[in-house]
Order: structure tokens, then C-alpha cells, then sequence
């Protein structure tokens, strides 16, 4: 069995393959709430009433994608330069405890510049985090996937540290949590009464900034470049590690974002708890947008949907809701294989 | 009793053979045999289906229609173990060798499962020396590949293939990577080959070692069998013909207007580095309106001298000037700032990135100019027309501008690359192999915009290891062999035998050898 590339793909090998993939997705998942003894077509229209089917689950839904619309943008910036960022989640921790820092009363400002100072504080936080790798990949050819990888967990442990010790809340019971941040360093609601804040507005206009680098601009175009044959773009004139420096803080700035939205707009301190590993399930959003911007908005929606209906549904039908990273899991194996069959043709022999 | 029988008898024979890629027909309805004890030659420009063809002998590829039948068996289509082991061995172009292990080591690699290797290894070495002796393939049998000359490999890869008892040798362009003197040594090996029975096949688009070591020879022209004659009746020019389809006509081209030097280098040296050859203390001057060719066997310091004038690398001796001035700082942008256009060796590799569109690849040089961009955001229409007056200008077939390149021929890729080049009206043009691969229509376009550049005063340097090309071009010829340059020649005042003699490394004056 081989693959042959197809030259011109019709609109339903296109659009078919990854319906494809979805109706699977959809089937696997039948299968599996069957096992655990629920009505599949029950266990499903309870996943997607949990995720859309209330105001309150609607606006849980778009909480959850929050953090994801960052943490996808980082990715999706970063693995367009083809520079394997697995390291998005140290960044969004990074983010986070400058955001606690600043926002807890080391600076005080009047309010759209306190959000603003706090903002551009965790995105350099980030940005750094993102930069000693890229350092070491750049000079001295080091593989960015070990060394991104391996500052999740050293980031990680010092925030531990950070909580344990200096950052401690005085206030907190023993708890290993931060101080609360100041009333005007949160970010406020959308509406208010409902559990949904700015930082939701924001992750959209990043993701419109993001599309417009991507493409209207030189570093955009240099980027791409880069990601699709550094060989080219070096001999071109492009240099090479500029790109990849400028890319890496870019994304490490993104997904800092998500942990100062995080602290800022939803829980006010920071814990260890504070992201179900929003960094590596970006990667995901990412791969499922195929690293397009806009598409991270569609593709975070759909993610955080299945865990909020996931998590609803489970307490309704008893399955466990492990199902969630089960649904995704395969939904983005399938999917991946989809678009390689929507691009490329299986031929016997 | 039996024996006139076997010795007439077919070793290979391929029947109606057909592949299509697409719209393109990579081979169609090709027929031939291979006897016992012969050498036959195919002949064909890049392109014209030769390596699309052994894939499917290989099992690499399916043929649409056709057989592949190997003394007498047939052998099931797109399998590609099934060659191997009715006796057919290929030798690839690039060579399919560890590195790390050593020649015997390589050798045996696959022949024995894993954890054998170690075991029964006198009686194995026993025979490659017995193979070696006999076909004159000297080798040092506990060298680690990767410390070997690209002759040396080549030998390692023919003992490979006659390890594992091949009766047909397939060999792939083999004297593209070989000095004069390893091509002889090679042609001895097939001598001796043939004289113990076994059958080569020798693909190649060099005429002179076609004549030289092939008994007929099969020409491949867009996919098909064209022409297939005995070496004792014809002769170079008549295969040239049939090749191309035409009777290759040298490119127009009137004297030359030699003008003030504009690029220098001065005693300029650099390192080798892993496979690819260094330069030794080179002094090259590219003058206005002169086409400055640069003869040799590939591998032996064109690629770093090229690498080092499209700013990819800076010398680690001597100095680069550009009008005068020696440069201090070197970069692509820096070469390209200075008026250096360059068309690059492999345009798929380094010229183009095949996922852009045309669009996007005809400014890769030039976006960050103020007629792109401005501030840093991109200026979409102009480059749009831009491209489109590239392709209206250099004669680019494609369905438009923002077609991604890779869906273009590559003489079309490549006119897309010359309009680029050529279009800031560059000063100093690097030409490295600019036709190899292209149709004759190309090759043609592509040459007399390279003469109009000279004409208009651009410094040309034409790197090719086609010598036809460079002598039918250059205004003045230098030879590069092991990473020392010749002086330069005049056009026509040395012949293809007495350039051939420095190619082979011999004239040059340190050597003292």
C-alpha cells in the first residue's frame, strides 16, 4: 500500500473524508457509552445539551474555550514555523504568576492600564520561557520537543515552589494558593450576572491579530517560509533564527495570555491546579484548526464543548466522563488521517 | 547440448511497459531485452521516464500495463523484494550505505538475520575478497564507510549487489559523482563484469561513456523507447539527435563585450565539509559582459564555490570584492543587495518553495523591498502584478499567479526563477546547472536569456557539469577539479580532450603528484 499525492482534490473527497472521520468519532463514542450500560443516542444528546444546550452551559462552554483559543493560537504560530512548541503550558504558568505578581498589589494603575501592564508582563513572561529553547535550537541545533517538553515540569515544580514558599497566601488557610488579586486588576464580565469574562473578547481579537500577521504581513510571510522550507527561505535572504526567535515569542506570548486570562478573568488567584493541561490539549485545537487562526476559534469551541457536555453528561448517565478525551482523542486521529486522505490517495500493491 | 540456447537467452525482458503520473505519461509502451554478457546503454535526458522505468523493474512502481520477466519467470508487479531476489542488484545514484558500519559490515548488512551477523563471518569475508579479486573492486574491507571516497562507495555498492549473487547490474548515472580516472577503473569492473557472464544495465546521459562501455543502446525520449541502435552503428551526434528529438543546435551567441571586472575573489579558500569538497586558494575574476563557464566533475568544489557567491557561507581564507571593495560582512541578503542574482542548483530544494504560489515565490527575494511592503505589511497587488508580468515576461505556463509552484513544470519553475533573478537587472549572475533537467524548448529559452544578461553587461557564472553546455557558452573557461581552479580559457582555445585533462585533475600547478 502506498500513497500517491492527489493533484486536485473534488469538493466531496474534501468535505467527505472528514465526515467521515466525524460519523466514526460519533459511532465509537456510541460504542463506548453502550459498555458503560447508557443509551448511546441519550449519552450524546446529554454531551451536547451540557455543552450548548442551556445559557449556563453555553457560557461554560465558552469559559472552557478561553484558555484554548490561547493556548491554539501558541501552537498553531509555532508549528506553522514548524518549531514544535510542546511547551505551552509552562508558558500559560509563566503567564500566570506575573499576572498574580502584578496583580496582587505590586503595581497599582487606574484600570485599562493595570489589564494592559498585566497582559504585557505575563506575554514577556512567556515569550522568555519560549526563548531559551529556541536559543538552544537555534545556536546550537538542541530539539525544541525535549526542551520545550521538559520546562513544562520544571516551570511547573517553581510554581509549586512560588506557592509553597514566597507567593504563599497568608490568608489561605495552609492552602498552597496565591493572594487574592486586587478588586481592579479582574477582569470584568462581558455581561454582567454572567460567569463570562473579557478575556474571552480578547482571545478573539488575538485570534484575528494572529490571522492578520499570518497573512498580510512580512513576518508572516517569513514564517510560513520558514515552516515550509527553511532551505529556501534561508537562501532567499530570510534569516532563519530571527524568524524562529520572533515566532517562538510570539507564541509563548499567546499562551501566557492564557494563564493571565485565567487568573485575571475567572479564578482571581493562582493554584496548581489552575490548567487541566490547556497547554498540551492546544496542541489538539491546533491540529484540528490545521494551524489556521481563525479556525482555532471554531476548533477551541468544538474541544471545550465535549468537555463541558462530557462533564454534565456524566453526572446525568453515570458515563464516566473520561469519554470526553476519549471523543477527542479519536476525533483528532481521524481527523488527521481524513485530511492526509483528502490530500493523498491509497493505492494497492 | 543446451548451452546455444542459454547463451541467446533473454536475461530481462520488459514488454509494453506503461505508466501515466496524472496527465503525464512517465513511460508508455516500452519493449526491450537484455542478453546475457551485455552491456546496454539507456540513454535520455532528465525526465524522459529512465528512473520512472527501473522503478517498476524494482517493484517500486506499478506499470499501468506491461511485464517484467527475469530468466524466464515473470515477476509479480510492485514487489519490490522480487527483483532482488531473481538476481537483478541496482546501484543508485545516491548511494544506499550506513555510514557508521563498515564496508563489510554494509555488505553483509541484510543478507544475514541480525543476530547472525557476528557469526560465519570468515567464510563471508572469504568470498567479498574472492569478489573483489575478481572483478577488481579493491576496497579495505574494515574501513568504516563513511570515511570513504565517493569511488570507493560505489565499489562497496557494486560488491553489495554481487554479494547477494546479482547476474544483472543496474547502474544509475554512476560517473556523475566519478573522477575520469574512477569512471576507467568503473569500466574496467563491467569489463570483467561481462566477460563472467553477467549483464549491465548503464543509465546515463553522457554520450562519450555510452559509446565507451555500452555494446547497443536504448534511447528514452518523453516516456518512450525512441530509438534503439548497436554502438558499432552510430555515433555520438546521431544519439545526441534522437535524445532530443532535433539536431542540438549550439546557442547563438556573438563576441563578447568584455567589460571592467565586478565580483573578485582573492586567494579564497574553504573547509570541506562532509561529502561536499572545499575550495583551495581560488582567484576568480567575474567580468562584465562575459560568461565565465566552470568545467568539472561534480563534488569537486562547485557546490561551495556556489554556496559562497549566493552568501551561504563566507571564506575561511582569502577575500570576496565586489567592484573593488572587499566585502565584510556576507550574507544571501548581502550577495543579493550587492546585485548577485542567483539561480540555484536545485530549484525544488533551494529556488522555490513548492507550497507557495507563483505570487509568493517570486518575491521570496524581494518582499521586504518598499515596492512589497511597507512597515511590514504585505502590498498583495503589486506583487500579483508583479508575478503576472514575470510570467507574461519569461513565458511561465501556468493557469495563474496564484498557483502553487509545485504544480508547474520545471522549465516553467525554473523561467519563474530566471524572471526573478534577472528582473532587478542584477550585475553578476550565478548560473548553477540552469537547464539540467529541462526540455530542449527550456533549455534553449533559458540560455539566450542568460547571453542577453551578458549582453546587456551582467557578469555570468555558468557552473555545469555538461561540457558541451559550458564550451558552447563561456566566453572564458576555468576547470575546477578537487577544489583548485584552473586559469581561465579562452572560448575555443582549449578542446573537450584538453579540458577533460585538468578535470581529471592533472595541469594544476601545486600538484605534485
Amino acid at each position: 500500500m502506498r500513497l500517491e499525492p492527489v493533484t486536485a482534490p473534488t469538493l466531496a473527497r474534501t468535505l467527505g473524508y472528514p465526515a467521515l472521520a466525524i460519523a466514526l468519532t460519533v459511532i465509537l463514542a456510541s460504542g463506548l457509552s453502550l459498555l458503560a450500560g447508557a443509551n448511546p443516542f441519550a449519552t450524546l444528546g446529554l454531551i451536547i445539551k451540557g455543552a450548548v444546550g442551556s445559557k449556563f452551559a453555553l457560557l461554560e462552554t465558552l469559559n472552557r474555550a478561553t484558555p484554548l483559543i490561547f493556548t491554539g493560537l501558541a501552537i498553531a504560530v509555532a508549528f506553522k514555523a514548524k518549531l514544535w512548541n510542546i511547551g505551552a503550558e509552562a508558558q500559560l504558568y509563566a503567564g500566570a504568576v506575573v499576572t498574580v505578581l502584578l496583580g496582587t498589589g505590586a503595581v497599582g494603575l487606574p484600570q485599562p492600564f493595570f489589564w494592559v501592564v498585566m497582559a504585557g508582563g505575563a506575554m514577556l513572561a512567556g515569550a522568555l520561557v519560549l526563548l531559551g529553547p529556541v536559543l538552544l535550537k537555534t545556536r546550537l541545533g538542541v530539539d525544541e520537543v525535549v526542551t520545550t517538553l521538559l520546562m513544562n515540569f520544571i516551570v511547573l515544580l517553581f510554581v509549586s515552589y512560588l506557592l509553597e514558599g514566597p507567593m504563599k497566601d497568608p490568608m489561605g488557610m495552609g492552602w498552597p494558593k496565591s493572594a487574592a488579586l486586587l478588586r481592579e486588576a479582574r477582569l470584568p464580565r462581558i455581561v454582567p450576572g454572567l460567569r463570562l469574562h473579557w478575556g474571552f473578547g480578547l482571545a478573539l481579537v488575538s485570534a484575528g491579530v494572529v490571522w492578520l500577521i499570518q497573512t498580510k504581513t512580512t513576518l508572516g510571510y517569513e514564517i510560513r517560509a520558514v515552516g515550509l522550507n527553511k532551505e529556501a527561505a534561508r537562501f532567499a535572504g530570510i534569516s532563519v533564527s530571527r524568524v524562529l526567535v520572533l515566532t517562538a515569542l510570539l507564541s509563548g506570548g499567546l499562551a501566557a495570555l492564557a494563564g493571565f486570562s485565567e487568573v485575571a478573568g475567572l479564578k482571581g488567584n493562582l493554584t496548581l491546579d489552575l490548567s487541566p493541561g490547556f497547554g498540551y490539549t492546544g496542541i489538539i485545537v491546533a491540529m484540528l484548526a490545521l494551524l489556521h487562526p481563525l479556525g482555532v476559534v471554531v476548533s477551541a469551541l468544538f474541544v471545550a464543548g465535549i468537555f463541558v457536555g462530557a462533564d454534565s453528561m456524566s453526572r446525568a448517565a453515570g458515563v464516566p466522563s473520561y469519554i470526553a478525551d476519549i471523543l477527542l482523542a479519536s476525533a483528532l486521529l481521524l481527523m488527521v488521517l481524513a485530511i492526509l486522505l483528502t490530500r493523498f490517495r491509497v493505492v494497492r500493491g | 547440448m543446451t548451452a546455444i540456447k542459454t547463451e541467446a537467452q533473454d536475461v530481462l525482458r520488459l514488454t509494453n511497459i506503461s505508466k501515466s503520473f496524472g496527465a503525464t505519461k512517465a513511460n508508455s509502451d516500452i519493449n526491450f531485452a537484455l542478453k546475457k554478457g551485455e552491456v546496454i546503454a539507456l540513454l535520455g535526458e532528465n525526465g524522459a521516464g529512465k528512473t520512472t522505468l527501473m522503478n517498476i523493474l524494482f517493484g517500486h512502481y506499478t506499470p499501468d500495463t506491461g511485464t517484467v520477466e527475469a530468466f524466464g519467470q515473470m515477476l509479480p508487479p510492485g514487489k519490490p523484494g522480487a527483483a532482488l531476489a531473481a538476481g537483478i542488484g541496482m546501484v543508485h545514484q545516491h548511494f544506499t550505505l550506513a555510514d557508521n558500519l563498515t564496508v563489510e559490515e554494509n555488505i553483509l548488512l541484510g543478507t544475514e538475520p541480525l543476530w547472525k551477523l557476528g557469526l560465519g563471518r570468515a567464510a563471508a569475508r572469504a568470498r567479498i575478497v574472492q569478489l573483489s579479486q575478481d572483478f577488481g573492486l579493491a576496497v579495505h574491507l574494515a574501513a568504516k564507510v563513511g570515511l570513504l571516497s565517493v569511488g570507493e562507495r560505489q565499489r562497496v555498492e557494486i560488491l553489495k549487489a554481487l554479494y547477494r549473487d546479482a547476474r544483472v547490474l543496474i547502474l544509475d548515472e554512476p560517473t556523475a559523482v566519478l573522477t575520469p580516472q574512477e569512471t576507467d577503473a568503473l569500466f574496467v569492473t563491467l569489463r570483467k563484469a561481462v566477460a563472467l557472464g553477467l549483464s549491465v544495465i548503464f543509465i546515463s546521459h553522457k554520450l562519450h561513456e555510452v559509446m565507451a562501455i555500452a555494446s547497443r543502446v536504448l534511447v528514452l525520449r518523453h516516456g518512450r523507447l525512441v530509438g534503439e541502435v548497436a554502438v558499432a552503428d552510430t555515433d555520438k551526434h546521431a544519439l545526441a539527435e534522437m535524445m532530443v528529438g532535433a539536431e542540438v543546435a549550439p546557442p547563438e551567441i556573438a563576441a563578447a563585450q568584455i567589460g571592467a571586472p565586478i565580483l573578485s575573489l582573492r586567494a579564497v579558500s574553504v573547509v570541506s565539509q562532509g561529502t561536499k569538497g572545499g575550495l583551495q586558494d581560488i582567484d576568480l575574476q567575474l567580468k562584465s559582459g562575459q560568461i565565465t563557464g566552470l568545467a568539472g566533475v561534480s563534488g569537486n568544489g562547485q557546490a561551495a564555490l556556489a554556496d559562497l557567491l549566493s552568501g551561504l557561507i563566507v571564506p575561511d581564507q582569502g577575500e570576496v570584492e565586489i567592484d573593488g571593495r572587499a566585502i565584510a560582512q556576507w550574507s544571501p541578503r548581502i550577495a543579493l543587495s550587492n546585485g548577485i542574482a542567483r539561480i540555484p542548483e536545485d530549484r525544488h530544494k533551494t529556488g522555490a518553495i513548492a507550497d507557495f504560489t507563483l505570487t509568493e515565490n517570486v518575491i521570496l527575494e524581494s518582499f521586504k523591498s518598499a515596492q512589497f511592503s511597507r512597515r511590514g505589511w504585505m502590498n498583495k497587488a503589486e506583487a500579483d502584478r508583479f508575478a503576472r508580468h514575470v510570467i507574461d515576461t519569461y513565458d511561465v505556463r501556468c493557469p495563474g499567479p496564484a498557483t502553487p509552484i509545485r504544480l508547474l513544470s520545471g522549465g516553467n519553475m525554473q523561467k519563474l526563477i530566471l524572471g526573478r533573478a534577472l528582473e532587478p537587472g542584477p550585475k553578476v549572475i550565478l548560473a548553477n546547472q540552469p537547464v539540467r533537467g529541462l526540455d530542449i524548448g527550456a533549455v534553449t529559452y533559458v540560455q539566450s536569456r542568460l547571453i542577453a544578461a551578458r549582453d546587456a553587461g551582467a557578469a555570468v557564472l555558468l557552473i555545469s557539469e555538461d561540457l558541451d553546455e559550458i564550451m558552447g557558452l563561456s566566453d572564458v573557461i576555468h576547470v575546477i577539479s578537487e577544489g583548485r581552479l584552473s586559469p581561465g580559457f579562452a572560448r575555443g582555445s582549449k578542446s573537450a580532450t584538453e579540458l577533460g585533462i585538468w578535470m581529471a585533475g592533472h595541469g594544476f600547478a601545486e600538484d605534485a603528484a
